[in-house]
């Protein structure tokens, strides 16, 4: 299918997974009504487009970066700050978005080209530096970003929840400006998935994991390893800025917390290890996988933190406490990294498409 | 590097003077901004405290990845624990520390500290069995192995000591400060500057001065001749391990003392900290991360006195200046 670039999900599992993440996103609103529900298949969206981008990077071009969350730090707050300072317009929201797509695209290329020309595990400890003191930045230039408390503004009238553009609900559900709302992230981030897809299946794509498998031999091959690398890292940071404008257009709000801080990082680099790295359908594996569990394990898991309680088990308590979810995803984590290297996706791939075109 | 280089290299290697000196050049350079001398003087007093905090955490960092070639990210862990131990040892000591002797607020002092560097010592050693050893040799998988332990490792301290910061007294001889004229220089900053010496001492003298400093001089710059040698190298690689884990507890309670108390994020913030200054010391230098340890505490203290808002890129703007001056950090390590 040249819709998915010749690189659909490989092998019967998979695409059932992955067509039904894909159809629960795209219904999402008629088949779980509820402010929850929403938000978190709005999340998914916005974290398939994030983990994607981040794909391209650390699974094709296996480039280890930290400073992903930046540029979709960049992209919620080009897009939150100019409909704060010019008003709820789709003006506001062209001009945030060209300005931090600018912004991402410098950064990314002065990252690259100062760090990528030594050695890449130089470019990760550059990148935590740089993420880190950007992070400070944004909280401490307060005038500008809000500071701690971020940003909260009206997005475009179109998109507001108390917009109405039929009379009557749809298939039970208000026609409100939320909906739209939902279906713009949908559809965009949709989109910008099967760019990427294309992007890393066309000779560019190859040529990166050549890179990656062997730096040597593609140099040696006539590929500028640096150039190609750049490169890779400026569609990455573009794809994250791109996710963080949803993200800003959908919370309406901009903050350290929810753009910036260095959890998100950690999620990102949990979803994209968990789903599979080097295959963009494990983005969207991880993304949904993680964004159920951070919503619903932690009910869970404060229903057996009060159960330990009550039976006075040491210790127990205070690992079930619903605070400490991230504690179990991180021992997932670790474990897919020794044990199932390409995630989940790698585990539900049939055992001989290793390479091979089915 | 060129023949020449190398056959200079053989009968003593040539320590090249004018990197060490940076920390001294951006001193001179800063003094006729800020103008008063006792200011100045508390800057660079600060500075060079801080700096030595920095360093103890950063030399072991440093020395794991000259070492095994191992980026860990779990450090931050570590200094976070040391933190934490700390709090174990000073909050039942109390009386100690509250005494007017100086005997006994220097024992409970140092029982912490000792207390964070074998706790965490012992912990690095679990810490390399389980997370980093299954993938040596891998960076990638590396990365992403030390940071999944370290997620585990900052989840359970916050299950075991609760998500508020734990208050920590200083012992009460070290609280206030020296007065010299229009100086004040606080006592705690003597006591670190002393201790990071004591350090970087001992790290010199056994590198320099033992078959085991030898041995992993020797791995760092080439890891195969030493197993070809006859040494096992995987035990060198746990005992390098944990010495560097240990150097990280050390540093975490110094710097918990100094702020007067202890919090899981303390890991992150001197983690990104301690990656810029191996960077600019060059990686896997212990003398480089020393220089550097200063000099970036040097010149957050003069960025943060003379204009507040610069202090926080002050660190990324000295290591991108020092890498363009030398790509490789300040003493590079050869093979690297």
């Amino acid at each position: 299918m040249s819709l998915l670039s010749g690189d659909g999900p490989r092998g019967r599992p998979l695409q059932i997974l992955i067509g039904a993440v894909v159809l629960a996103l795209m219904l999402a609103p008629f088949l779980f009504p509820g402010a929850k529900a929403l938000n978190t298949s709005a999340k998914i969206c916005v974290m398939i487009l994030l983990v994607a981008s981040y794909d391209v990077l650390i699974g094709y071009a296996g480039i280890v970066s930290f400073a992903h969350v930046m540029f979709f730090g960049v992209g919620a707050y080009g897009v939150g700050l100019a409909l704060y300072g010019l008003g709820a317009s789709w003006t506001a929201v062209a001009i945030g978005l060209v300005a931090a797509a600018a912004l991402s695209l410098a950064l990314a290329l002065a990252i690259g080209l100062f760090s990528l020309r030594v050695q890449s595990i130089f470019f990760a400890m550059v990148t935590l530096a740089v993420a880190y003191a950007f992070n400070v930045l944004a909280s401490q230039l307060s005038d500008i970003t809000g500071g701690e408390d971020g940003r909260s503004f009206k997005v475009p009238a179109a998109l507001q929840p108390g917009f109405k553009w039929l009379d009557h609900p749809i298939f039970g559900v208000p026609a409100s400006g939320k909906l739209i709302a939902y279906y713009l992230v949908f559809f965009v981030a949709a989109v910008a998935f099967l760019v990427l897809l294309r992007v890393v299946n066309s000779p560019f794509g190859r040529v990166l994991q050549a890179i990656r498998e062997n730096p040597f031999r593609a140099e040696a091959l006539g590929y500028r390893i640096v150039f190609h690398r750049t490169l890779a890292t400026c569609i990455s940071a573009l794809g994250a800025t791109v996710a963080g404008a949803l993200s800003a257009l959908w919370l309406r709000y901009v903050g350290p917390d929810t753009a910036l801080s260095f959890s998100i990082q950690v999620d990102v680099l949990v979803m994209v290890v968990v789903g599979g790295m080097g295959s963009l359908w494990g983005a969207i594996v991880g993304a949904a996988v993680f964004v159920v569990a951070e919503g619903y394990l932690q009910d869970l898991m404060g229903a057996l933190a009060n159960a330990a309680a009550e039976a006075h088990l040491p210790l127990l308590p205070g690992l079930f406490d619903p605070h400490r979810w991230l504690l179990w995803l991180g021992l997932a984590f670790v474990l897919a990294v020794y044990f199932a290297p390409a995630g989940i996706v790698g585990a539900l791939k049939p055992a001989e498409g290793k390479g091979k075109r089915t | 590097m060129s023949a020449l280089d190398v056959g200079a290299a053989l009968p003593r290697r040539k320590i090249e003077i004018l990197p060490a000196l940076t920390p001294l050049i951006v001193a001179l350079v800063a003094a006729p901004f800020v103008g008063s001398a006792s200011t100045f003087l508390t800057l660079t007093a600060a500075g060079i405290a801080m700096g030595m905090m920095i360093f103890t955490m950063a030399s072991g960092l440093t020395l794991v990845f000259g070492m095994m070639d191992v980026l860990n990210f779990g450090h931050g862990a570590f200094i976070a624990l040391g933190a934490y131990v700390a709090t174990l040892v000073l909050l039942p000591l109390a009386g100690w520390s509250a005494s007017d002797s100086v005997a006994l607020n220097l024992a409970a002092f140092a029982l912490a500290i000792l207390a964070a560097a074998v706790v965490c010592g012992a912990l690095g050693w679990l810490f390399e069995r389980l997370i980093v050893k299954p993938v040596y040799g891998q960076h990638l998988r590396q990365i992403l192995a030390t940071i999944g332990g370290a997620i585990i490792a900052e989840q359970l301290i916050y299950a075991l000591w609760g998500p508020d910061q734990i208050p920590l007294a200083l012992p009460a001889a070290f609280r206030g400060s020296f007065v010299f004229g229009d100086t004040a220089i606080e006592k705690y900053r003597v006591l670190a500057t002393v201790v990071g010496l004591a350090v970087f001492a001992g790290e010199t003298l056994i590198l320099n001065r033992t078959k085991i400093g030898l041995l992993i001089r020797a791995g760092v710059e080439n890891r195969e001749m030493v197993e070809a040698l006859g040494y096992r190298i995987d035990r060198l690689f746990v005992g390098v391990f944990m010495a560097g884990s240990a150097l990280a507890g050390l540093g975490g309670a110094m710097m918990a003392l100094y702020r007067g108390q202890a919090h899981a994020t303390i890991g992150a913030e001197f983690l990104v900290l301690c990656f810029i200054v191996i960077i600019i010391g060059g990686l896997g230098s212990v003398g480089g991360s020393f220089v550097a340890s200063i000099l970036v505490a040097l010149i957050a203290n003069y960025a943060g006195f003379l204009a507040p808002k610069l202090a926080l890129v002050s660190n990324i703007v000295a290591m991108v200046v020092v890498l363009l001056w030398r790509p490789r950090g300040l003493y590079p390590v050869t093979g690297r």
